[in-house]
């Protein structure tokens, strides 16, 4: 619980993601060095069989809800959701009565595997902290798939997840995209053709980290919210000049510039290939980081943590950028201050993307009560949102941030058959997953601890597991 | 409490004059706490900062008393472990006074010092309906982390009601670092300690010589050495829980509890059986650290069932998010703890824990801490609507409603929303 509190105040960077789809790539004029893929996606869904979920309260993720309604799966993908549908010769069926069903939760917050349980100073792997601009590493370089938490996540309905870097530098790191499946490598995890994201950070933990770093004052900069924007703005200049060096060569202009793997993903920010999710609390930060975007002709797909989103969510919605937001977290440090339990749903009333987020390999367990306690809090004030629309914060706002919301998110024919079975509305304490389904393939079922992974870590250990 | 009347007198307001006519609080359900159990469609008379009456909706209610319509009724909510009031940013150092990592002082830390009843998370923690708060210092330089008090959350001048109602020390992995690096380095410094105050004579009357503490240390550990305070633990693995079963043995009259215990459900029998409570976070269910591989979120409903007293508590944020017990003892229930258990967690058990006499239940001639739900309290998304402390209508605002409203719409065509309040 310290190493948890730790690693939100001192390290911990919370992304930012947007809804908006990923700006279209332009594959053409992307060099080989930025199109290239070195750590490629083994990922291959587990077999599964052709099911109906029937008789279940179905909420389909697009803002729909049926009663009565039927899921059905085939070939790992969504085949057909609504009512009276019929199970094909063979399929099995599942009696869900009395049972929600719903799209699976995707967190796009989460440090799990890089900073992984038991919280040991071995395992602090979430934050590479040698400098206020590391864009060059990429988070997945750092997540060890044995962490326990994803084991405990998966019994929250979560099926896929983004792991972020976090937030001590401006630009902390490539974030990655992963199926929520018990895997011996973060390759076999990795969500295939997710496009990569990149971390950066606002605020107060960039400017503490460096400016006051190491106990020495200066430690460098940044030393100042403003020494914060300089270090943006310096490092996108220096992209721009690589990018166009990189066009100029693809275009026959002369020889591309000596490989770097920071401008590499910078440029690639700049190319549209790579999303941006930013760590800002403050509403007026978020505004300064919105003309900085524009400045460099870049987009702010999300930004995290957001806790005054409500305060600008005409301009976010105006921008189109997403607020992944907890449901309360408050107070814990000065520019979290201002947290309002009702963020969430006044970010939603006002036409912007909401997005309920965790950070917390604790939240990550139970992301669909974060959302029912907004929910709930935003009808308190008048703003009565149906469970139904509520329930794209958890998956296909999500979604839309990670550019995978034509592969997942939602319960729609064609998509993967990331779905749960709920044991009733899933906007209640009282309310557990029961089924979880990842591509058409169960992946836990609270019944049965056959279907319940058990990571290395909790092999043999006194407990394995979380319910020994 | 005579502070605590004069402060009455001093700003009597408007709501305290109102609270002098009696109160019928109606609910669906009333959750008393006692034999009485739930009642449906019961009501709860409030009338002079007492509970004068507990019974069905037909229940004789005094002439002209203020109605309240619930779905639900609970006594106040008592959080068993927090840190609310000490600190109103917890990252801004300057406003935090939980712990002192480099005072000279230990178990002589009076938390109640840096307690401010007008620290934001006060109001907050209120209008989730807890009345009653424990709070605990931390422990920054030695495992004796100070003295614990109780307040309630009116936050008004005055509202601790009982200062060093318990002293704090932490053990596991936290009091060894503590206490030089390892578990023998802090029994060594426990066990000294106590030696300090059973010899306080000797040590301290003509000169300074405590193996482990200071004169002021070993004064403010007395009443818990010899058993007249309440010690609260810290510790989560199993083996140190033994050994704080051991140490309890050795030394019978010593009043103890335990917090953390994530590793509670190996030793469930013997902490029942030596009758020393828990005060559980029943989220903690991942092996986090060393000390609790064996953590589970099935923790509070084996302990409670093995007939160990059992307070629910946000030990993840035990300071702004303290509220955040009622999900917890939710979650516990899905977990198969019965919904009474979990309630009594949060009420019943920490009376208990801290000798809260006449709170935690509704009962006629308790102290009137009353909450009026719009829905089952364990529920997410209920609510209080409103809250009584000893019979007082409580404000249901927060710098968190003002927040609220004041960007509520963002429309500042005529003027700044600074002037909207």
């Amino acid at each position: 619980m310290q190493f948890r509190k730790l690693c939100l105040i001192a390290v911990a960077g919370l992304a930012l993601t947007a809804c908006e789809a990923p700006a279209s790539r332009k594959d053409k004029d992307t060099p080989e060095s930025l199109a290239a893929n070195p750590f490629p996606s083994t990922y291959k869904p587990y077999p599964s069989q052709t099911m109906l979920i029937a008789n279940a309260t179905v909420i389909d993720g697009k803002g729909g809800l049926i009663e009565n309604g039927g899921v059905l799966v085939e070939g790992g993908k969504i085949k057909a959701v609504g009512k009276d549908l019929t199970a094909p010769e063979g399929a099995v069926t599942i009696d869900a009565k009395g049972k929600w069903v719903t799209p699976g939760i995707i967190d796009n917050h989460s440090h799990l595997g890089a900073y992984p349980s038991p919280g040991v100073d071995s395992h602090g792997d979430g934050n590479e902290i040698s400098g206020p601009v590391t864009a060059e590493v990429w988070v997945e370089h750092s997540i060890w798939p044995q962490d326990p938490g994803f084991a405990r996540a998966l019994a929250g309905g979560i099926t896929s997840l983004q792991i972020l870097p976090g937030s001590a530098n401006l630009f902390g790191g490539r974030g990655v995209t992963l199926k929520n499946v018990p895997a011996r490598t973060v390759q076999a995890m990795k969500f295939p053709d997710a496009p990569y994201t990149l971390k950066m950070a606002c605020g107060e933990n960039p400017k503490r980290v460096y400016g006051y770093g190491g106990g020495s004052t200066p430690g460098g900069a940044p030393y100042s919210r403003m020494g914060n924007v300089a270090g943006y703005r310096d490092a996108w200049i220096k992209a721009a000049d690589y990018k166009k060096q990189m066009d100029n060569a693809a275009n026959g202009g002369g020889e591309p510039p000596k490989r770097d793997l920071e401008l590499e993903t910078l440029a690639g920010v700049l190319n549209g290939d790579i999303l941006v999710h930013m760590h800002c609390y403050r509403a007026d930060e978020m505004a300064q980081i919105l003309d900085i975007s524009n400045e460099f002709g870049y987009k702010v797909t999300a930004f995290h943590h957001a806790v005054e989103s409500y305060k600008i969510a005409d301009k976010l919605a105006e921008y189109g950028a997403c607020s992944s937001m907890w449901a309360d977290w408050w107070g814990f440090k000065m520019e979290a201050y201002d947290g309002i339990p009702e963020n969430i749903p006044l970010v939603h009333n006002a036409g912007a993307c909401a997005i309920v987020h965790s950070d917390s390999d604790i939240g990550i367990q139970r992301l669909n009560q974060e959302a029912a306690k907004a929910w709930a809090d935003g009808k308190r004030i008048g703003i009565d949102v149906p469970i139904e629309v509520a329930w794209q914060w958890l998956s296909l706002n999500p979604a839309k941030s990670l550019g995978i919301d034509d592969k997942t998110g939602s319960l729609e024919p064609g998509k993967m058959a990331d779905v749960v079975i709920w044991s009733g509305n899933p906007f209640s304490s009282y309310a557990k997953a029961e089924k979880v389904f990842i591509d058409g393939a169960q992946m836990f079922d609270r019944d049965d601890p056959a279907l319940q992974a058990v990571m290395d870590f909790e092999l043999g250990q006194p407990g394995e597991g979380d319910r020994k | 409490m005579i502070r605590r009347l004069i402060l009455s007198f001093a700003v009597l307001s408007a709501a305290s004059v109102a609270a002098a006519q009696p109160v019928a609080v109606y609910g669906k359900n009333v959750w008393t706490g006692t034999a009485q159990g739930t009642i449906t469609d019961g009501v709860v008379v409030i009338d002079n900062g007492r509970i004068v009456a507990v019974g069905p909706a037909s229940t004789r209610v005094p002439a002209g008393a203020t109605e309240v319509r619930a779905e639900w009724v609970t006594p106040g909510l008592i959080s068993a472990f927090s840190r609310t009031g000490l600190s109103e940013v917890s990252g801004v150092d300057d406003t935090n006074d939980a712990g002192a990592g480099s005072s000279a002082f230990s178990a002589a830390l009076d938390a109640a010092d840096g307690f401010n009843p007008d620290a934001t998370p006060i109001a907050v923690t209120r209008l989730a309906g807890f009345t009653r708060i424990a709070v605990a210092p931390q422990a920054s330089s030695k495992l004796f982390g100070g003295q614990g008090f109780l307040a309630e959350t009116s936050g008004l001048p005055g509202s601790v009601f009982r200062e060093r109602a318990f002293s704090f020390i932490v053990l596991g992995e936290s009091g060894a670092n503590l206490s030089g690096g390892s578990r023998p380095a802090a029994w060594a410094a426990l066990r000294g300690a106590f030696d300090d105050v059973r010899f306080f004579g000797a040590r301290f009357m003509t000169h300074s010589e405590g193996n482990v503490l200071t004169r002021m240390d070993a004064q403010a550990l007395m009443a818990a050495v010899k058993g007249d305070q309440l010690i609260v633990f810290q510790a989560s693995r199993a083996s140190d829980l033994e050994a704080i079963m051991d140490f309890k043995e050795q030394n019978p009259s010593l009043r103890i509890a335990i917090v953390g215990a994530d590793e509670g459900w190996r030793v469930a029998r013997r902490l029942a059986a030596l009758e020393i409570p828990v005060i559980v976070d029943a989220f903690s269910n991942l092996p986090a650290s060393f000390s609790q591989l064996a953590s589970t979120a099935e923790n509070a409903k084996r302990l409670s069932e093995a007939g160990v007293t059992v307070a629910i508590v946000n030990l993840d944020n035990d300071s702004h998010l303290a509220r955040l017990a009622t999900q917890i003892a939710g979650n516990a229930v899905a977990n198969g703890m019965s919904f009474d258990a979990a309630m009594r967690s949060l009420t019943t058990a920490p009376a208990e824990i801290f000798g809260m006499s006449g709170l935690g239940t509704l009962a006629p001639g308790g102290r009137a801490d009353v909450v009026a739900w719009d829905g089952d309290p364990l529920e997410v998304t209920s609510a209080p609507q409103a809250v009584y402390i000893d019979g007082e209508s409580q404000p249901m605002e927060s710098r968190q409603t003002k927040l609220r409203d004041r960007y509520r719409t963002l429309d500042e065509s005529q003027r700044p929303l600074a002037f909207r309040r």
